[in-house]
């Protein structure tokens, strides 16, 4: 076996050891910080309001798409065993893999609806930021990629849970295991290193809307009255001389 | 019993005039800033017209309000099942264009163009995209416009009118219009509530106003579908929701809201209104045509000494029961009966009430033979060519029957469709105007009077008391809402040194779009 070149060490060292550690701690730093600073800020950003047509062309197909293909990923990363389990039947093995590709496809499908309606319309681009555009641009790059390696790297859902999933893990335990990812074809890395930029710029993009997903609008009730004090002790003779008054906030 | 209360507003629209200082008030306070322009929290629209959006009134469009779902409700366009699965892209989303695209003049131009030998022009630009635009909506766009094709005949309370009735109504003879000025409801079931998906929408259990807290609100944008009187407004520079907010630091400081202390025909009324919460559920649920009755049941007489327990037991302030008792709105929905609910059909029991206009339905056009003018009454009655112009008020239900618009159209505002709830108040109305009449102009007789009092349940004493907080109510008569309760309003505790051109109230970091 040829010795590996200083060089590529490096370079597997800094795309798959340092920039992991950074994207997550960024992430993790600051999404939390903006979310405790200005709240105001996290939004979803519609744009509904200005163009609705081609938005469902776009918004429809990208987000079932990009939600399947993540909960794919997140599968195959936290199951890897079960997901090999499925695997051992081909026909089970073809059916994942068929899905997970016309998803990615529908995923592609709503982006580059998304990028052409937002340069195109002059209202939306009022709406535009730069980072809209690199968040775009860095999604599409993603996913190209990620349909390239569906179709050219058989069976992803299976070496992804034989091989990267450790991977991931081993960065999780903090003993971090770059063999099997330094030895994957170049696309497939680039694949992973475009996903880690994304994690990196996610707090400073509207994607933080995704972390406020309204899923306990499923469990609250639908009315929603606020009292500034406790309504049933305000009127209670003792408590104007209590130090603490009885408030709901 | 839960005894809660409730500030709430009266609009006496015999007296609305159409000068939209409402709106322009309310419009410099809040609304003048970038993603807003086209919000007006505050409109005065024309009825019969589309009004603002166009059509709002049409729930087939709109999806609005609450359904009858069963025994109980459900919302029409947004909710758990369909806001969360419609989240990505909301189907019943009404869009910019059907308010209006904002737009300015280009005024510059007319200053510093180059002599030429045309006259220099101030073209119309669009608020959002800087681009000259032709303008095709505009705020009060129908302004006037009763009878047009495009705006009067349009207007979705014209549901369950003959076309004989309508083409009636927009005879050149007959055309009458009037003013409906329109605020947030501040309801008691709030659609927007129910649909915000964040959580961010709530209604203030102290005095009952219905707010949007920004920090928490995501831009899932349910609450523009959910309120089917399209007063939740998405403001799309900053990806936030905005609703009317009753002008709650001015409320609580004790100042009237806006809109009503620049109200040029003194026609709005505001008071705290004490209710019984626990009824909200089946007065929401209720049959079409209990609907209105069973919401004006649930409002409670401040006077009995049971509320009063039950209110103190609640936490509900002395100042805010003293003010209850002292309520002008109170008094115009309850215990004169006069005010009615906009569009009770929705089901969002909404708190703002309005005073049905007797005015338009008053007179009356008639085509009659010329050896008729002798027997006319000079005061009432004007003949000429072959026209009969009757202001007479001597026939209380003949004229009401024969109202210009017609009594459906009426109902299908005020009356959730029922043409018997809003004809009491029209003929109280019209009783007050008779006694009125025979006590300065003197050309009706004492026993026609007492009858038609009797008929509407009224007294002299009653008649009086109306005709004065109507007439002649001063300012402290019309505005009666508790002095500020400080220390139970959690906002007066932020800085509020609040300016033009900001968000809203209480929020301390720069209001900025988010990345």
């Amino acid at each position: 076996m040829e010795p590996v070149s200083a060089f590529v060490n490096l370079y597997n060292n800094f795309f798959f050891i340092a920039l992991p550690y950074i994207a997550v701690i960024v992430f993790l730093v600051g999404t939390i910080y903006r979310y405790r600073s200005t709240s105001f800020g996290f939004s979803s950003l519609s744009s509904q309001f200005l163009e609705g047509k081609k938005l469902f062309w776009g918004s429809i197909p990208f987000h079932i798409g990009i939600l399947v293909v993540f909960l794919g990923h997140l599968t195959a990363f936290l199951l890897p065993k079960e997901t090999l389990l499925w695997n051992s039947e081909p026909i089970r093995l073809i059916a994942l893999e068929v899905t997970g590709f016309i998803f990615g496809l529908s995923v592609l499908f709503g982006l580059v609806s998304l990028f052409i309606r937002r340069i195109s319309n002059a209202r939306l681009r009022v709406v535009t930021s730069k980072m809209d555009i690199i968040v775009e641009l860095l999604l599409i790059a993603v996913v190209i990629l990620g349909c390239w390696i569906a179709l050219g790297y058989r069976w992803g859902s299976s070496w992804f849970a034989a091989d990267l999933s450790p991977y991931l893990w081993s960065i999780v335990k903090l003993s971090p295991q770059i063999d099997a990812v330094s030895a994957m074809p170049v696309v497939i890395k680039l694949h992973i290193i475009l996903a880690f930029i994304i994690m990196l710029l996610f707090p400073f993009t509207r994607l933080v809307h995704f972390l406020v997903a309204p899923l306990h609008y499923i469990v609250r009730p639908y009315q929603k009255v606020v009292w500034n004090w406790d309504r049933k002790a305000i009127r209670d003779p003792n408590t104007p001389w209590s130090p603490t008054p009885p408030k709901n906030n | 019993m839960d005894v809660r209360s409730q500030v709430s507003m009266v609009f006496h629209l015999d007296k609305c005039i159409g000068c939209h200082t409402c709106s322009i008030a309310c419009k410099n306070i809040w609304t003048d800033r970038k993603g807003a322009e086209y919000m007006w929290w505050n409109n005065v629209e024309t009825k019969p017209g589309t009004g603002y959006p166009g059509k709002w009134e049409n729930q087939d469009i709109y999806k609005g309000g609450w359904e009858k779902d069963g025994d109980s409700i459900a919302l029409k366009g947004a909710g758990k099942k369909k806001g969360l699965l419609n989240i990505f892209h909301n189907p019943n989303m009404p869009m910019i264009d059907d308010y209006y695209e904002p737009f300015t003049y280009k005024y510059l131009d007319l200053i510093e163009s180059p002599a030429s030998d045309d006259q220099p022009t101030a073209r119309p630009v669009s608020l959002i995209t800087g681009k000259p635009i032709d303008i095709k909506m505009g705020p009060n766009w129908d302004d006037d416009l009763s009878g047009t094709p495009d705006y009067a005949r349009n207007d979705p309370n014209l549901e369950g009118l003959t076309p004989a009735e309508q083409d009636a109504m927009f005879q050149l003879e007959k055309m009458a219009f009037f003013y409906l000025p329109r605020i947030c409801n501040h309801c008691l079931n709030p659609a927007c509530v129910a649909a915000c998906p964040s959580g961010a929408i709530y209604k203030r259990g102290e005095d009952g106003v219905v707010l949007i807290n920004q920090d928490v609100c995501r831009a899932w944008r349910m609450c523009v579908t959910a309120c089917p009187y399209k007063k939740s407004y998405y403001n799309w520079n900053n990806g936030k929701s905005e609703k009317c907010i009753l002008c709650y630091p001015r409320i609580e400081a004790g100042f009237a809201p806006a809109c009503m202390h620049s109200c040029v025909g003194r026609i709005r009324y505001l008071g705290v209104i004490l209710y019984d919460a626990d009824q909200i559920e089946s007065a929401a649920s209720a049959d079409e045509s209990e609907l209105v009755d069973k919401q004006l049941d649930m409002l409670l007489d401040p006077y009995d000494p049971e509320v009063i327990k039950a209110a103190k037991a609640n936490g509900v302030s002395d100042s805010t029961i003293n003010a209850a008792q002292g309520s002008p709105t109170y008094k115009f929905v309850k215990k004169w009966g006069l005010a009615l609910p906009l569009h009770a059909e929705y089901r969002t029991l909404p708190m703002l009430f309005y005073v049905p206009p007797l005015l338009p339905v008053m007179a009356s056009v008639t085509e009659v033979s010329k050896d008729q003018n002798d027997n006319l009454n000079p005061i009432a009655k004007q003949w000429t060519d072959s026209w009969l112009y009757d202001t007479s008020t001597e026939e209380l239900w003949g004229t009401i029957d024969q109202a210009r618009l017609p009594l459906k159209y009426m109902a299908n505002m005020f009356g959730a469709g029922d043409e018997s709830k809003i004809k009491g108040q029209l003929q109280k109305l019209m009783a007050v105007r008779i006694y009125r009449r025979w006590k300065t102009v003197g050309d009706i007789s004492e026993e026609k009077v007492n009858e038609v009092l009797k008929d509407t349940n009224l007294t002299a004493e009653l008649a009086d008391e109306i005709y004065n907080l109507t007439s002649l109510a001063k300012f402290d008569d019309r505005f009666n809402v508790p002095p500020a309760h400080r220390e139970q309003a959690i906002e007066m505790l932020e800085f509020a040194g609040d300016e033009k051109g900001s968000t809203g109230f209480g929020i301390k970091e720069k209001v900025q779009r988010g990345l």
